[in-house]
């Protein structure tokens, strides 16, 4: 109960302070009058773009990693290291992202302040979440059917590809999906590295600048005086719709998974 | 000891665990397109053995191999030998069924894919000559896109058995292939043995030694990792030299 309370809380108030802002008007304009009115469309569409951005560099990255520490990687010294600082990636405070990012990609790599920087950022900050789930998944594939691939005279290779990651998958989509609602919900990361806040127009390359929900959030609250409360609530639902709703599709994929899972 | 063909020649076979010496100076030669057993109770090393063969035992780690396993005039350990192709001609049957959860008909077409074998037409003409050779076409040819997961246990193993002669093998190695199986499922496997037998070269492994006589011309007896009697079948099993041999199939202990 003391769990479920703040979370039941959170989610009424939202909804009853949130919705009444909420209208295809206010997901589909520009910000008008100095931020006070109009919509999010940018900081939707600036989301959309970090997240998908996010996958193209976490999701490859985080997978290898994980095919090579459950399929390849030895018990040793260097293991250890890896498996250690994948932890502390972990647990590594955002706003820490969001300065290293700032410091390599913004500034030494000469990315700008761009969806670039924003989504390999992001994929630093996610990588944790994919490599852990997708490792699980790897494992939870049974050894007997590695087993009789080998034993067919396939090679490792072939092994990985063809047998044990085809049945992964739904584990590695899991991951996927739960790494892009925390990309999707991150401000501090962004803070320095892409967000925009305000732009009359949509990125056109991965070297713009973009609005985002969570910094648009944080700007509203913070940096806008006299901005109606409706578009802050509005925002924060939506924000919050878009995460909940990525997790519950990474629950309903898990379970999917459990229940089809002949072996 | 062996009349006619040999088709694998076990030399001083050593298999060590970690500092566990699991396979102690083991030698026996397997007679060609025929069936040898071995029998012993449970962690007397003749899974290992059987293994060695197609060089399995290199899966687990720690494991290491001495001696040699000559299959046509070549020491399979030998650090030139090319692990894939020594696999295509030496195939395992495992003790429980383990298709791949794929359809009837990938699973048995996979070998063939990987090897590049065949391809279009010939690939369906191989699945089929492959699900024939293991008495399992006329169940199954309806249910080739279906999950191998529908079929029966029994069904199962043989379907394994089929994606293993898919790959054309000339080496059998079976390790209690039937042992998760009822009897009637049972029969129908060790009768697949024996027809198999003209054209394959099988070892099987096995705690049941009234299978052992049913199915093997030559049986070997393992305990704590040594081989104890080789020979005939009949003359094992009713005239054995041995003691713990005689006291192994008396019944005594295992």
């Amino acid at each position: 109960m003391i769990v479920v309370l703040p979370i039941a809380l959170i989610i009424c108030l939202l909804v009853i302070q949130g919705a009444p802002a909420l209208s295809l008007k206010f997901l589909f304009s520009y910000p008008s009058e100095g931020m006070r009115a109009g919509g999010i469309f940018p900081a939707i569409v600036g989301t959309i773009y970090l997240v998908l951005g996010t996958i193209v560099f976490a999701v490859p990255l985080g997978v290898m990693a994980a095919v090579y520490l459950s399929e390849y990687a030895r018990p040793n010294a260097l293991t250890r290291l890896i498996r250690l600082s994948i932890v502390n990636l972990a647990g590594v405070p955002s706003i820490v992202y969001g300065l290293f990012g700032f410091g390599i990609f913004v500034l030494l790599l000469g990315f700008g302040v761009s969806l670039l920087a924003g989504s390999l950022t992001l994929a630093l900050l996610v990588l944790p979440v994919v490599i852990v789930a997708a490792e699980e998944a790897l494992l939870s594939v049974p050894q007997t059917f590695r087993e009789a691939s080998l034993a067919l005279g396939a090679t490792k290779w072939q092994t990985i590809r063809r047998v044990v990651l085809p049945n992964a998958l739904p584990g590695v989509i899991t991951g996927v999906v739960l790494a892009i609602a925390r990309a999707a919900g991150e401000t501090a990361p962004i803070l320095f590295t892409v967000a925009a806040f305000y732009l009359p127009r949509l990125p056109r390359s991965v070297f713009d600048q973009a609005m985002a929900l969570p910094y648009h959030l944080f700007i509203m609250s913070t940096q806008v005086p006299n901005a109606p409360p409706g578009i802050q609530w509005g925002t924060a639902l939506t924000l919050l719709i878009i995460v909940l709703g990525m997790n519950l599709i990474a629950a309903v994929i898990r379970a999917r998974f459990r229940r089809r899972r002949p072996w | 000891m062996v009349d006619g063909d040999i088709s694998v020649s076990i030399g001083d076979l050593n298999v060590y665990y970690g500092d566990f010496h699991a396979i102690k100076h083991v030698s026996v030669d397997i007679k060609a397109r025929d069936i040898t057993a071995f029998i012993g109770p449970s962690g007397s090393g003749k899974s290992t053995v059987l293994r060695a063969v197609d060089r399995m035992n290199e899966l687990i780690p720690g494991a290491r191999t001495t001696g040699e396993v000559v299959i046509d005039d070549r020491n399979i350990y030998e650090p030139d030998v090319d692990v894939v192709e020594l696999r295509k001609r030496v195939g395992m049957v495992f003790q429980r069924a383990n298709p791949f959860p794929m359809s009837v008909f990938d699973n048995v077409a996979y070998g063939l894919r990987i090897h590049g074998t065949a391809s279009g037409k010939e690939l369906g003409a191989h699945v089929e000559r492959s699900l024939r050779a293991a008495a399992l076409w006329d169940e199954v040819k309806d249910k080739l896109r279906q999950s191998a997961f529908a079929l029966s246990g029994g069904q199962q193993q043989r379907l394994c058995i089929a994606r293993v002669l898919a790959v054309g093998p000339e080496i059998l190695l079976m390790d209690e292939p039937a042992s998760a199986l009822d009897p009637i499922s049972t029969l129908r496997i060790e009768d697949l043995m024996r027809d198999l037998a003209k054209q394959y070269t099988i070892i099987i492994v096995t705690h049941n030694m009234q299978q052992a006589a049913r199915v093997s011309t030559y049986t070997g007896f393992f305990l704590s990792g040594e081989l104890i009697e080789f020979g005939r079948s009949d003359k094992i099993f009713t005239k054995p030299e041995d003691k713990r041999t005689e006291g192994y199939i008396t019944g005594r202990f295992g």
